[in-house]
């Protein structure tokens, strides 16, 4: 048996994990070609690498299909029911940072708080005949927190890319997006509420709960473990 | 938990029962259009409900309850005065609970009637507290009528007013209301140079999206007349906290209701019907004295419910969720009678918990 290792399968995700395992005289690399998923390990035996997308990452670990991942802890929360059962933490790896916010278009100057949007989407929903469109792709995170906030008279639409445009295009009234800088946020003529992060995120190191393990996977653990410095 | 067989049998029985006491027979779809319970509940339905959709009929939910359906059935075309029974399979979605059924067996009786609605009340509760008598669960009871009475009557502004009422089943947003409009929280940074501002729509170019400047506006104008309301003062948020913690046996609660209504004549009315209901509730051989209330009671999970409320917890289970609950939804019925309304009151039992909490024969 292996250990197996789930990683980003493109991009600067990729890139600096390999760069964070680097450092620790782990060397992960792709094997073969540029569009090849298929990736080699140094350094330490028995731990295999499989590249896969960020998203599916998450789902990965809690299938038990792998033992170790790596993926941003908003889609970890996004995708898993009761997170923490399924998967542990055992590093943060200081790079991938994203916020999960909620943004309103700029113009609504009498909007700067929670209880502004929902106040907002009551008089919206009268007005118009509908509730007040949020668009997002992270509809999980996103719904409880306006549900623990006591924001009502909203709807959730799903956008699983260019999420700052819907509002210019009027597909949505405002969104929940991950964002890093807030430049693409300004960009759309959009605002962060106050009150609206929902989530800090990061790239960080799972462990799965469920992963089935052989005594020889759990000493490999252990090696790379200490190799790692995590305890 | 028992056999599928033992519960069905269990909900035959039961819904006999209610057969017995009057109640014709009802069946529901199990796919109920996503749209009406969506514009009822809001977005948070999803996160309990089963979602899915086809092209032609687009989002469908499971269903999570019986009464919106049976409701809907009954102001289409149900007579008048008349009393419902169901039993059948209820979805709901679990994502945080693992040991929670996201599958159940439901039985419901459910009455229409404009008169007497106490005694409606009365009759409803106590054929639940028989069926459940075996099983030596605490019976808890409220009622959101005097809450919102309570709102009804504080002298504030009637946009004060709506909001209070439309967050009647979020408790949270409800306190930061009352601290809001009683001037105990500050007012935010933001809000304070919005209304200073000579012109509060410069620099906010370019307007995008279908919320438009009108609305804005109107926004703007509806926080400027806020700012001029005098706060709710500290004497009626006593009031209403005092209304909300009633926590005693129904007597002394109504007691104690009575006492307050004297400071608080808008809850008299709604004090009345809760005097009328322990009443009945007498007559039908119940002991009041042993029967608790609690003002806050079914705040935070039965949103359709505008009177009475009751539920049936077993104690020493914590873990389990209510084996039965119900209430009254005399708005449910009007937001669904599109210009119909009649009062409803109505509950539901789960055989499959009954049975594993020792049977209900």
């Amino acid at each position: 048996m292996t250990l197996k290792l789930g990683v980003p399968s493109k991009g600067r995700l990729m890139e600096k994990t390999f760069d964070w395992f680097g450092k620790h005289g782990v060397e992960l690399g792709r094997a073969g070609s540029e569009r090849e998923y298929a990736g080699f390990v140094q350094g330490i035996d028995n731990v295999d690498l499989i590249l896969l997308s960020a998203g599916e990452i998450a789902r990965e670990l809690a299938a038990g299909r792998i033992h170790l991942g790596v993926t941003g802890t908003d889609l970890v929360r996004e995708k898993l029911g009761q997170w923490e059962n399924q998967v542990g933490e055992l590093a943060e790896l200081g790079f991938g940072q994203a916020d999960l916010v909620l943004a309103v278009p700029r113009c609504w100057v009498d909007v700067s708080h929670l209880d502004d949007l929902d106040a907002a989407a009551a008089a919206f929903r009268l007005k118009h005949g509908f509730r007040l469109r949020i668009a997002t792709k992270y509809h999980r995170l996103v719904r409880d927190f306006l549900r623990e906030n006591g924001v009502a008279d909203y709807q959730l639409v799903d956008s699983q890319g260019a999420t700052e445009g819907t509002v210019k295009n009027e597909t949505a009234e405002a969104i929940a997006d991950i964002t890093s800088t807030g430049d693409t946020l300004r960009a759309n003529h959009l605002k962060i509420l106050d009150d609206g992060l929902i989530l800090k995120s990061q790239a960080t190191l799972f462990k799965s709960r469920v992963a089935t393990m052989e005594d020889a996977d759990r000493h490999t653990l252990r090696t790379l473990k200490d190799r790692l410095h995590l305890d | 938990m028992p056999d599928r067989a033992a519960t069905l049998a269990e909900a035959a029985r039961l819904r006999g029962l209610f057969e017995a006491a009057g109640a014709q027979p009802v069946e529901t779809s199990i796919l109920q259009p996503a749209e009406v319970l969506l514009d009822l509940y809001g977005e948070d339905i999803r996160a309990r409900a089963y979602v899915t959709s086809d092209a032609l009929r687009g989002e469908q939910m499971l269903r999570p309850d019986f009464t919106v359906p049976v409701v809907q059935m009954h102001m289409e075309h149900g007579a008048e005065p008349a009393r419902y029974t169901y039993s059948g399979e209820v979805f709901r979605r679990q994502e945080e609970d693992a040991t929670r059924a996201n599958e159940f067996t439901q039985v419901g009786f459910e009455i229409f009637e404009r008169a007497a609605p106490e005694a409606a009340d009365a009759e409803v509760f106590s054929m639940f507290f028989d069926i459940l008598r075996p099983l030596g669960l605490r019976a808890a009871t409220g009622d959101i009528g005097i809450l919102m009475a309570a709102v009804e009557g504080l002298r504030t502004s009637t946009r004060r007013k709506a909001a209070l009422r439309r967050h009647i089943w979020r408790p949270r947003r409800f306190r930061a209301l009352i601290d809001r409009f009683s001037g105990k929280s500050p007012v935010p940074e933001q809000r304070a140079a919005l209304l200073a501002a000579a012109d509060p729509m410069a620099g906010a170019e370019p307007m995008i999206g279908m919320r438009g400047p009108d609305e804005i506006s109107e926004r703007i104008n509806a926080l400027r007349e806020d700012a001029k309301t005098a706060p709710i003062s500290a004497a009626e948020v006593e009031l209403l906290d005092a209304v909300l913690a009633v926590r005693e046996t129904s007597d002394n609660a109504l007691e104690r209701l009575r006492d307050i209504a004297v400071d608080l004549p808008a809850i008299q009315a709604a004090v009345d019907r809760l005097a009328r209901r322990l009443e009945a509730l007498q007559a039908r051989g119940l002991d009041v004295t042993k029967l608790d209330f609690e003002a806050s009671y079914g705040r935070t999970q039965m949103e359709y419910y505008d009177g009475f409320v009751f539920g049936f917890h077993a104690e020493n289970r914590p873990d389990l969720p209510p084996v039965a609950t119900g209430g009254r939804y005399d708005a449910l019925t009007r937001q669904l009678g599109r210009g119909r309304e009649i009062p409803a009151v109505g509950g539901v039992i789960r055989p499959g918990l009954a049975l594993s909490l020792g049977g209900a024969t």
